[in-house]
């Protein structure tokens, strides 16, 4: 499966949250690794769409669109 | 009472179709007029939403291929055979038609002149189109900031923005054919390349990277071997979703 990365999610985050996360400076919880978000590896054909750190691979976000209904679940991201 | 920036909440709108001008046999450009479009930045995209008869939504990310100064809001868009918007934008959408979108969307893959230069961009394929629209914002501000292009492609044939990129400083790599007489550069965008044609790590350029997953990562891993900083490396990658 191709990634992307998290410009091609940015639309849904902005509309859920109200800010453009992609264009901040976020850390990988687990890793500890620092970057904007637009740079994080995003797949887009998982049921939903998995934002994973590029440094070590683990989950920083979770989106779920159901229904026109979008879940955000930002359970990898730590403050830089 | 002070007051911060408002943040205008991000809403579906449409737009209708002006003009669509084929690009190469792939690619065509749709200029749109948005009524309610708020102005966008140059690097920007906006998503655009197709809803079938029964209901049924798709929704994809198209780059802006236009500056902030131009009439129109354009997109380029790449027709993918499987696809399931893009043969519609590209082959059924006529002008008068109506689009859903939505944009702009994107404050990280943005070239705004207070963040200075110089700036080098690079397009692998359909990569090119945010980078004409800051190609176009460059020229319609009059900005001083060196700026070069990079852009490899598969062959002339595929080349979008051809006869426009002509008026910038911009060089042309083809990966996949070899013609005699061609003034550009063949091969892949490689250390090497980036050594005879990319300014200076020590010149700390601004480095814009857009095309397909694959071309991205080997183009900023080039550019990080060669000497420049990560932090001065701005991606954006696309792929068929």
């Amino acid at each position: 499966m191709i990634a992307l990365d998290a410009n091609a999610i940015a639309g849904d985050l902005i509309e859920v949250l109200g800010v453009d996360l992609a264009a901040e400076i976020c850390a990988c919880a687990h890793c500890g690794a620092s970057g904007f978000f637009a740079e994080a590896v995003v797949y887009t054909r998982a049921p939903g769409r998995v934002a994973r750190c590029r440094n070590c691979g683990e989950v920083l976000a979770v989106l779920v669109t159901i229904r026109g209904i979008t879940c955000v679940d930002l359970l990898g991201i730590a403050e830089p | 009472m002070e007051r911060t920036a408002v943040h205008r909440r991000l809403t579906w709108q449409f737009a209708r179709v002006v003009e669509g001008v084929t690009e190469t046999a792939r690619t065509k450009s749709i200029a749109l007029d948005a009524a309610d479009w708020p102005g966008h930045l140059a690097g920007q995209h906006v998503d655009v939403r197709l809803t079938a008869d029964d209901g049924y939504q798709a929704q994809r990310s198209y780059s802006i291929a236009s500056a902030p100064e131009d009439e129109h809001l354009v997109i380029t868009v790449q027709r993918l055979d499987d696809g399931e918007v893009s043969p519609y934008l590209t082959e059924t959408l006529v002008p008068g038609d109506e689009l859903e979108l939505r944009g702009p969307i994107g404050g990280y893959f943005v070239w705004q002149e207070a963040l200075g230069g110089p700036v080098l961009l690079i397009a692998g394929g359909a990569g090119v189109v945010p980078l004409r629209a800051i190609l176009r914002h460059h020229r319609a501000i009059a900005s001083e900031v060196p700026v070069r292009l990079l852009y490899s492609a598969r062959t002339r044939a595929d080349l979008i923005y051809r006869a426009e990129l002509e008026d910038y400083d911009t060089v042309i790599t083809l990966t996949d054919e070899h013609p005699e007489e061609w003034n550009g550069r063949t091969g892949r965008i490689e250390p090497n390349l980036l050594a005879e044609t990319a300014w200076a790590p020590a010149e700390r350029p601004l480095v814009y990277v857009c095309g397909p997953t694959g071309f991205v990562e080997a183009v900023a891993d080039a550019l990080v071997t060669f000497g420049h900083s990560p932090d001065r490396i701005r991606t954006e990658r696309f792929g068929p979703t």
